[in-house]
């Protein structure tokens, strides 16, 4: 399964650019997608935290994603 | 009638208009939450900084915020509208206005809402300084 994955704030620092084009296993999981992640870009396991969100929402580790979701990495938010 | 009115804006947030929302002659207290941008952290001056969001989702949980509120509080009307873009010293960055009959769930409500953005609205802040620039609260 080809995925594009979106990303703000340092993440886009990390991965070289607003998004990254990446392969993963069809049925994988946020999991799966974060060890990716790990694996590729050592400089996330520094951060704060890390979140995925699928569809503009959070997602839980076990959540399966499809091709079409929006997948966006979710560094440490820091508003107001 | 909606209570809540959600903004997310590259422009100047409106004080007046955040108190104008939720002022309503049912009311008898309003707080009012301006977060505005600050010239130092951990005593190094900051010259300016950048907000960037994923919008549709950080509209999603400001109105989620807002949402939560009158289940914990009995609150009556609530403005949340947060700034993007680049910002200089003083400007304001956030404004939460939370009103209710008594003033101590408006308190309660308007410190839940801004201490919960912090934690759950996907908007990022880089901050400049003379020597670079730095993501706020990116690492431990």
């Amino acid at each position: 399964m080809k995925l594009t994955v979106m990303a703000f704030g340092i993440a886009k620092d990390i991965v070289g650019g607003p998004s990254v084009a990446l392969e993963l296993e069809s049925g994988a999981s946020v999991a799966d997608l974060l060890e990716h992640l790990n694996a590729r870009f050592p400089a996330f396991s520094k951060l704060a935290s890390l979140a995925i969100a699928v569809n503009a929402a959070y997602a839980e580790r076990d959540h399966i994603i499809h091709p079409n979701d929006e997948v966006v990495i979710i560094p440490p938010v820091a508003g107001g | 009638m909606e209570h809540i009115d959600i903004q997310l804006q590259d422009t100047p947030l409106s004080v007046t208009d955040c108190q104008a929302w939720v002022n309503d002659p049912t009311v008898g207290g309003e707080v009012l939450f301006i977060g505005t941008v600050r010239n130092h952290t951990q005593g190094k001056t900051v010259i300016s900084l950048d907000f960037e969001a994923y919008d549709r989702m950080a509209v999603a949980e400001m109105r989620k915020i807002a949402e939560q509120l009158p289940l914990r509080w009995p609150v009556h009307r609530v403005a949340i509208h947060h700034r993007v873009g680049s910002l200089a010293i003083g400007d304001i960055a956030v404004i939460i206005a939370v009103s209710a009959a008594h003033r101590g769930e408006a308190f309660a409500a308007c410190q839940y809402a801004i201490d919960t953005l912090k934690q759950t609205v996907p908007i990022w802040k880089k901050e400049y300084f003379a020597d670079g620039a730095v993501w706020v609260a990116a690492h431990p």
